[in-house]
């Protein structure tokens, strides 16, 4: 095996700067590791690995198992940034760190979690949700009668759509993945369909919208089309398994696979069935983007199609030349990733990633692309398109239709939203990462 | 409809039928609710001023009301502070910032509601209809969106036109 894999000859280079064939990942994978392990093509040391010895760990006996397992010590890195840890009255905002996480599901203490009057603290036994409005009778449900209904159970990414809005910045700015594209999370939801409950009040043929509201201080509100919620909407009451963490809206969201995350409602209490949408504060203000042409846009809701790279990214430094593997997530809120592409060349030349299944719709994708580094400079770009034949955009083009700003503004900040073009890692010779325009 | 839907959609039709009653697909155990029940949490205002309350406030009860419980976040006459500027602020918004109630705002009507909501921040629905009509009225009238005496109310609000109301374009029309 290590004879015929010693040469990184073996493996195809498919794109500029090293790119390698992705098979190399599916089919042959061990041929991959073999080269990984045979040093001549993973070390630039090719030293031998030191004799081994037992840890300490396997000396003694261990810790008694706790009720509910949290991430090793070693892991306390592993965290969320969070932008205002004193609670001061403004939005509070913790971003996944995606630069530290691999497959698809987000792990429920690390999704990402926007709140606009603090966490409340609602104990489920006095929630209730009621549906109104232009219904044949309104309708309350506790959580305990929602329990009896069917479920359904889905894999689906929720994105804020302000998520990556600091690359609406004129110059790149200089953070990490977390910082930039922290704001999408990824999780199996586990709810009552919403037409369901729609169809037990008897909704109004004339009807068109719903407002949605929730428990949290702010009562916050979002317009929904009645089409939305009668095609995949959810009553989420479950996330990975477990109830929705305060965080998401304990003890039940609004979901809507594929829609801007502010639209999403948590601590959900009310549904409105209306024939208009309301104009509410988030829809009519915030979550309206401004165009270069002075116009702005309404009701956006779609979360495009998108791709990010995880690894390698901004803090994650190369320490060798050789082989490593590109990977990251995509996504697109009108279903499927149909494909993959990556470039280490800024866009010259461009080779397809492995798709690692499952690969749902309306949910994130792993991709993977085995590359060579040689020590050089290099651009890593991933681009994605959906079943649907949409390509996400270059961020040229982006800026072209959407605008930029013409100073950089605060990491923190959202110029405008629903960011969906290309990003691009610069890896130097020392093997430094940074964030690029290319 | 997806199989599920139309497998149990097709049980509960012979039962229907069978039956001689309508059945929805769940097990029905939402317990109807009077309007007067629900009146609470009713507040959802519309850009055609439905759901606007009895009552009423003018601009100068409203100043008095935002300098005791909005200043202390949002500025002395709503310049901003730890919460965003209120009144003033450039003519237009650009990626840069500066969205305000005057250059950006569609409805005053998203006024009265998100006021009566939401705010202030850490005693949100505890103002009366008529301080926040009165709250209403002294934001629009300090944005020179009314004149300083006129009267806001469930019939008056709707009809105020906010000058970037035809500036906005649906992303998705087909979505809607």
């Amino acid at each position: 095996m290590r004879s015929k894999t010693r040469s990184d000859h073996s493996i195809a280079q498919v794109a500029g700067n090293g790119l390698l064939d992705r098979r190399a990942l599916l089919g042959r994978g061990v041929m991959l590791a073999g080269a990984m392990g045979a040093g001549a093509v993973g070390s630039v040391t090719g030293a031998a690995a030191e004799p081994l010895a037992d840890g300490p760990w396997s000396l003694e006996v261990g810790d008694a198992i706790p009720p509910y397992q949290t991430p090793s010590p070693f892991e306390k890195t592993v965290v969320r940034t969070v932008d205002n840890p004193k609670n001061e009255p403004r939005n509070s905002r913790a971003r996944t760190p995606h630069h530290l996480l691999k497959g698809i599901i987000t792990p429920n203490g690390l999704h990402f979690t926007i709140c606009h009057g603090g966490v409340p603290d609602i104990d489920p036994a006095q929630h209730k949700l009621v549906i109104h409005g232009m219904v044949k009778q309104p309708l309350v449900f506790t959580l305990d009668a929602l329990e009896r209904y069917p479920m359904v159970s889905r894999i689906g990414f929720v994105e804020c759509g302000g998520n990556s809005a600091p690359l609406f910045s004129n110059e790149p700015i200089q953070a990490n993945v977390q910082a930039l594209h922290g704001l999408a999370s990824c999780s199996e939801w586990t709810g009552v369909l919403l037409s369901t409950l729609l169809e037990e009040a008897g909704v109004d043929p004339k009807a068109k919208w719903l407002i949605a509201e929730g428990a949290d201080s702010p009562h916050l509100s979002r317009s929904v089309p009645l089409a939305k919620a009668m095609d995949d909407a959810m009553v989420a009451m479950y996330q990975n398994g477990e109830r929705i963490q305060p965080g998401q809206g304990y003890p039940m969201r609004l979901w809507l696979p594929g829609y801007e995350g502010n639209m999403n409602v948590k601590f959900l209490r009310r549904i409105q069935v209306t024939d208009q949408p309301a104009l509410t504060y988030y829809e009519a203000r915030t979550y309206s983007q401004i165009l270069p042409n002075g116009k702005a846009y309404r009701f956006y809701f779609l979360q495009e199609v998108k791709s990010f790279i995880s690894s390698p990214s901004p803090g994650l430094k190369l320490r060798e030349p050789g082989i490593y593997e590109i990977s990251g997530v995509a996504y697109a809120g009108t279903g499927r990733i149909a494909k993959v592409m990556v470039s280490a060349d800024g866009g010259k030349s461009w080779a397809e990633a492995a798709l690692q299944e499952p690969r749902l719709p309306k949910a994130f994708t792993r991709f993977r692309m085995p590359w060579r580094w040689d020590g050089g400079p290099a651009v890593l770009q991933s681009r994605a398109w959906d079943e649907g034949g949409n390509m996400q955009p270059t961020r040229e083009q982006f800026v072209a239709l959407r605008g930029q700003t013409t100073k950089p503004p605060s990491v923190l900040g959202f110029p405008s939203q629903h960011f969906n073009a290309i990003t691009s890692w610069a890896v130097d010779g020392k093997g430094e990462v940074r964030h690029v325009y290319a | 409809m997806s199989m599920r839907k139309f497998a149990i959609g097709a049980a509960a039709l012979a039962f229907a039928c069978g039956a001689g009653m309508a059945l929805a697909e769940g097990p029905n155990l939402g317990k109807p609710i009077t309007p007067s029940d629900l009146s609470a949490w009713d507040i959802n205002i519309l850009p055609d001023g439905t759901n606007l309350p009895p009552g009423s406030g003018k601009a100068a009860d409203g100043a008095r009301i935002f300098a005791d419980k909005c200043a202390a976040c949002h500025g002395d006459n709503g310049k901003g502070g730890i919460a965003g500027e209120l009144i003033g602020g450039p003519p237009k918004a650009s990626l840069d910032g500066g969205k305000t109630i005057a250059n950006f705002w569609p409805a005053a009507t998203t006024l009265f509601d998100y006021i009566r909501r939401a705010m202030p921040y850490t005693q949100p629905r505890s103002l009366s209809d008529p301080e926040v009509y009165a709250l209403t009225a002294y934001l629009l009238a300090a944005n020179k969106l009314i004149g300083e005496n006129d009267e806001i109310n469930k019939t008056t609000l709707p009809k105020v036109q906010m000058p970037n109301r035809d500036n906005f374009i649906i992303r998705f029309p087909d979505r809607i």
